[in-house]
């Protein structure tokens, strides 16, 4: 028999508007400084640009920091330190501040000559504002949830798995919430929660997502 | 007349609808864009295709041009290459013509809409009936302002802050201010003659009327003949590429009879290319919209050298026929091509060779380029992106301070 949600889950997605904050570095120096002050909005942009804005690009690369180090300060180390950073072991934008800090105070202690970025390769430092729109998706059941999902867009999937988790610090990604809160399917939210959503495209991420519900729903009853 | 509708098939039915909404939520805010010319230059190319579109989606949109002598379009010219750096001989009274203009201006204008949008310092002044209105306004500057004459900066940078928000065209051109930056790029229109999709027997005609062969990969850059975008630079890199690929140079640009300086400029570059058969050099009307849009759908690699750069929307314009560019990482360029992802950035004439022999010489990684560089531009360089932003923008000026806005 299908279980009703004690809550529907309603599909919403977003768009952005990105600010500028006048702030750039051009060396590492530079980049810690003002990694020490920008609102956690900042540190939320240049980690997760990447995620939501190419899509069409490989995983690779992660973040901006990391892209920024190797591409223009020709700092590859430094680069792969910023790359491995687990960001989905974060639970706030604050640690992962302190994660990006401690990083660049470990490079500039053991550091030699400091790089300059070439004129023109400066890193602005910028925010997204998000803006939060309804879907006509909203389920009651997992066979809603999984037409849901295969409809909405990238922009629908990004808000809920990245920004309701870390952004907007709840524990955890939306529908792993509503899977255990309001449906009960404390496995399928737990197995959901445990994919890396940093090491794969949202497409990926979406097939990946509605393959562990599939199968879900392909279980005998009890 | 562009229609709304005629982007569907470009972009697809959910970012239209999703522009659509957005507009929704703006039904009857009116609008009212103000600038200094009704024709010619970009600020007045982007209102032709973006005024109407605004209307369309129920967003009822004025465009105002302010009005002004010849002594206060020669003032504003200079404040115009002083905001950009250059050094000029500003008076006392260049100033007094400028405050005098917006005064008249004013006695001339309705601008009680819900939004004011100005473009640019020509009619930043207007922002002194703001308190009588009690609307919102937005200051939108379309040049580089990160190094501006402090003389003229002084003066208008009291204007600029008393606006609800400015934007600018790139990170790049933004400076500390005491008021939102929003960031909105500039954009190219998918259904321009100068974009659209053309049928390679259209390529082919137009190469074959302009005396283009096609027996070599041919390696572009379209540009006018000014001597930030390196012309010169371009034929040395060309050069230095040429002992070990096989290729051809096209150095395409606009007429240069009403520009001394480009007359010049084209006079120099003929005089370096004087008898190399692998060089072309092609001088086109400003019309050519269809000629460019061939050039660069034949074109292997196309290249954007640019010693100093506006956004350089050129680049936009490559990418989106899939080709592999390679540009200075100077302007709005860095912000087009994500180096080694969406195209090559390079710093130096050894540099640019380099990158010219190793997407000669490995095509297919100069194909992922191209179709990577048209995804980049598909998602933030064509005009419905644009929409998309003006319509964020003013939706925000409701939400002064939040990052999350539920709509």
């Amino acid at each position: 028999m299908t279980t009703i949600a004690r809550e529907p889950f309603r599909f919403v997605t977003q768009v952005v508007q990105i600010e500028l904050t006048g702030l750039k570095a051009r060396t590492v120096e530079e980049l810690l400084e003002h990694l020490r002050v920008v609102p956690p909005s900042v540190i939320h942009q240049h980690t997760h640009r990447f995620v939501s804005d190419h899509q069409f690009l490989s995983p690779e690369p992660p973040n901006d920091f990391a892209y920024w180090v190797t591409e223009m300060l020709g700092a590859r180390q430094l680069g792969e330190q910023f790359a491995a950073v687990d960001i989905v072991r974060f639970r706030s934008l604050e640690d992962l501040r302190a994660a990006m800090i401690a990083i660049l105070d470990r490079y500039l202690s053991s550091a030699g000559a400091v790089r300059c970025a070439p004129e023109g390769s400066e890193l602005h430092l910028m925010k997204a504002v998000s803006f939060i729109l309804p879907t006509p998706y909203q389920a009651t059941t997992l066979e809603d949830f999984l037409h849901g999902l295969k409809k909405v867009s990238i922009h629908s999937l990004y808000h809920h798995m990245f920004e309701a988790r870390l952004r907007l610090e709840r524990e955890q990604n939306d529908f792993s919430a509503w899977l255990a809160h309001s449906l009960g399917e404390t496995a399928l939210a737990r197995a959901i929660a445990r994919l890396d959503p940093y090491t794969q495209t949202l497409e990926g991420l979406r097939r990946r997502v509605a393959g562990l519900v599939a199968l879900r729903l392909r279980e005998p009853a009890p | 007349m562009i229609r709304f509708e005629d982007y569907v098939p470009i972009v697809g039915e959910a970012v239209t609808d999703e522009l659509r909404l957005l507009a929704d939520r703006l039904r009857g805010t009116t609008v009212c864009h103000v600038n200094s010319t009704p024709v010619g230059g970009g600020v007045a190319e982007i209102l032709t295709q973006m005024v109407p579109l605004l209307n369309q989606l129920g967003v009822p949109t004025e465009w105002h041009v302010i009005k002004g002598g010849d002594r206060f379009f020669a003032v504003t010219k200079k404040f115009h290459n002083a905001l950009h750096g250059v050094s000029q001989e500003i008076t006392d009274d260049d100033f007094v013509v400028y405050r005098s203009t917006q005064e008249d201006n004013l006695t001339q204008l309705n601008l009680d809409n819900d939004i004011v949008f100005v473009h640019d310092p020509q009619p930043a002044g207007l922002i002194a009936r703001k308190a009588a209105l009690g609307n919102h306004w937005i200051w939108r500057c379309h040049i580089d302002l990160s190094d501006p004459d402090p003389r003229v900066w002084t003066f208008l940078e009291p204007l600029i802050e008393r606006y609800d928000a400015t934007v600018f065209s790139a990170p790049a051109f933004a400076r500390r201010l005491g008021v939102r930056q929003v960031l909105i790029a500039p954009s190219i229109d998918p259904l321009s003659d100068k974009n659209r999709d053309l049928p390679p027997e259209t390529i082919d005609a137009v190469l074959t009327r302009l005396q283009i062969p096609r027996d070599k990969p041919l390696i572009t850059q379209v540009s006018r003949f000014d001597r930030l975008k390196d012309p010169i630079g371009v034929i040395e890199a060309f050069r230095l590429a040429r002992a070990y690929v096989d290729g051809r140079l096209l150095l395409v640009g606009g007429s240069a009879d009403d520009d001394p300086e480009g007359k010049q400029v084209l006079a120099e570059v003929r005089e370096r290319v004087a008898g190399a058969d692998d060089v072309l050099v092609l001088e086109l009307p400003p019309t050519s919209h269809v000629e460019i849009n061939a050039i660069q759908r034949a074109s292997t690699v196309v290249l954007q050298k640019s010693l100093k750069e506006g956004f350089g929307l050129t680049v936009s314009e490559a990418l989106w026929k899939g080709k592999p560019v390679i540009g200075s990482a100077v302007g709005g360029i860095p912000l087009q091509i994500i180096h080694r992802h969406t195209g090559i950035l390079t710093h130096s004439i050894e540099g640019t060779a380099y990158w010219i022999k190793q997407l000669i010489n490995e095509p297919d990684y100069a194909r992922r380029l191209g179709e990577n560089g048209r995804e980049h531009v598909c998602e933030h360089f064509l005009l419905t992106r644009h929409l998309r932003d003006y319509l964020l923008l003013f939706l925000s000026l409701h939400y002064p301070g939040k990052d999350f806005i539920y709509l």
